[in-house]
């Protein structure tokens, strides 16, 4: 669906995205993260066929970006979505329904599908930013495009309104879109997407799957234990390396090491009144990566 | 052609609900009023039917505030959406540019053409009304209800080059101004100074001609005025019409649309969203 190789752009000398190189599959989730400035929104313009770009090559839907045959499968939704204010809803979709070929009719379910179908004949300028946010969403759902650009599509919406999205995104997916969408959510993108891409500085620092991520970033695992009354100084004789903080104890390890920790932990269950285990989060992972500092 | 008919309906909604076709009908209606009244007094002497005399001020009228509306509505065009934020995403959908700049066009145009109906053709009815005789200038109010809105396009097309080359809109609209002195007051000026240094020299038979058909809104005015002999009876404007022939005029006036287009859009598909 868009396979960019050894992608280059640069604005004036300064390079603003340097040899990326990243796929989307049908039915593929991917989430693009970064600080402000990484080179996320660039990214997809280039996609979108909205800028040049000036080394490597990109291929959207097998075409050229911005030909013809990419702008009619493609859908974007751009940050912090902008519409005329003196249209309402429903004459602004209609309008890029017409666009797509497609019939003015489809407007109200479009806009029953992301909850706007009372305000569907107010005008956009009475909307709140979620609203704009939802028609923004209303448009990039016309004509099932095989690929889906989303440029932080959750800013501006409440937590009921994303899960909404997400659902909406799942569907697509599971029907066989492709979707590229950059967030600053960590949290929220963490379980949604099939793969992470982390921008930092114009080049891709790291790529894969969230456990993909966390084996190559080899971030320790914290073991937080509880222990039975008294048994505190017990424990941390046993198995050397805890620290005390509070009434707990907890144990930062390597990945490979997780299992031979647990092992010996577990020879002192008695003691034990509780156990968790923190792997790295999104976070974690993504300020890891970011300040790498590349050779 | 759908794409192009949706961007002229929505690009003509905004418009009504900007309280833009009220403006530009009411500023044409008023002034046409004014100037049916005023200019159908003098009539008698000069053998002319009113309604081609006060075509001659309908002219007159016209060359100044055609382009000024056309201007006011087109500098927005593309500056505007790109301050909206409304660019990028219209851009990514199967939408050619030239085919956005068609859809504005003729949203424009249709507003251009009911003010100007409305203007000329109340005009008209007035007289008409005083007159009965008034039907013998209709044909010479019709050539100057289409040859407004050729100009019209011309300056359409203008204020787009204008609006896709200088963003902000402030910027935009400052230039159309700029361009709407300079052509319709600036250039006339200029021409009769030069007129009188020059003293019948080869500025007045060579020069001269020349530089009037270049302008878009002298082309325009030339063309009204020479193509009936009543009408230009009535304006008094025999020489400078003698000279040049209606045809050359209309030349110039029908290539001006081409030309201010083609700027417009080679200026647009410069625009980086």
């Amino acid at each position: 669906m868009l396979t960019l190789s050894h992608l280059t752009k640069r604005f004036g000398g300064r390079a603003a995205l340097e040899d990326v190189s990243l796929s989307v599959g049908p039915g593929e989730r991917v989430a693009l993260l970064g600080h402000n400035g990484a080179g996320k929104s660039t990214l997809m313009k280039i996609v979108l066929g909205l800028i040049a770009h000036d080394g490597g090559t990109v291929e959207v839907l097998g075409a050229r970006p911005g030909s013809g045959a990419a702008r009619a499968g493609v859908a974007y939704l751009p940050e912090s979505a902008a519409f005329h204010p003196a249209l309402t809803g429903r004459e602004q979709i209609a309008h890029y329904l017409r666009l797509r070929g497609l019939s003015a009719r489809g407007a109200g379910a479009l806009l029953e599908r992301v909850g706007l179908s009372d305000a569907a004949d107010r005008r956009i300028g009475t909307y709140s930013k979620g609203m704009r946010q939802r028609v923004g969403l209303a448009q990039a759902l016309i004509g099932r495009p095989r690929l889906m650009v989303l440029d932080e599509p959750t800013s501006g919406l409440d937590p009921v309104s994303r899960r909404g999205f997400y659902a909406i995104l799942e569907e697509l997916a599971a029907e066989g879109t492709a979707i590229l969408l950059s967030s600053h959510a960590l949290t929220e993108v963490e379980a949604r997407a099939d793969r992470m891409a982390i921008l930092a500085h114009g080049r891709l620092r790291a790529e894969g799957s969230l456990s993909a991520l966390r084996q190559a970033a080899d971030l320790p695992v914290t073991v937080e234990l509880t222990a039975v009354n008294g048994a505190r100084a017990a424990i941390l004789y046993a198995v050397p390396g805890g620290e005390l903080r509070g009434d707990r104890i907890t144990y930062r390890c390597r990945q490979d090491d997780k299992m031979d920790l647990l092992r010996r932990l577990s020879a002192q269950t008695e003691s034990l009144e509780d156990i968790e285990m923190h792997p790295p989060s999104l976070e974690d992972l993504y300020s890891h990566f970011s300040r790498e500092v590349p050779q | 052609m759908i794409r192009i008919l949706s961007m002229a309906q929505t690009e003509f909604r905004i418009s009504l609900r900007n309280r833009w076709v009220a403006v530009s009908v009411a500023m044409m209606a008023v002034f046409s009023i004014v100037l049916a009244a005023a200019g159908s007094a003098p009539s008698g002497s000069l053998g002319a039917d009113r309604l081609s005399v006060t075509v001659a001020s309908l002219t007159s009228l016209g060359v100044y505030l055609v382009p000024l509306v056309a201007l006011l509505m087109s500098f927005d065009a593309i500056a505007g959406e790109s301050e909206r934020g409304t660019l990028p995403l219209l851009l990514t959908y199967p939408l050619s540019r030239a085919e956005l700049l068609l859809g504005k066009l003729a949203a424009h145009l249709a507003v251009l053409a009911l003010a100007v109906a409305a203007g000329y053709g109340l005009a008209a009815l007035a007289i008409w009304v005083a007159d009965a005789r008034a039907v013998a200038g209709l044909p010479a109010l019709w050539r100057l209800t289409w040859s407004s809105l050729v100009l019209g396009a011309v300056f359409l097309g203008a204020g787009y080059a204008l609006s896709a080359l200088a963003r902000p809109p402030s910027g935009a609209a400052g230039l159309a101004i700029g361009l709407w002195l300079g052509a319709v007051v600036l250039w006339d000026l200029g021409l009769l100074a030069a007129l009188v240094a020059d003293n019948d020299g080869w500025f007045t038979t060579d020069v001269f001609p020349v530089a009037l058909l270049a302008n878009p809104a002298d082309a325009f005015r030339l063309y009204n005025l020479a193509a009936s002999e009543a009408t230009a009876a009535a304006a008094g404007l025999g020489g400078a019409a003698n000279v040049i022939p209606a045809g050359a005029a209309l030349a110039s006036l029908l290539l001006w649309p081409l030309a201010a287009l083609g700027l417009a859009l080679a200026a647009f598909r410069k625009v980086v969203p």
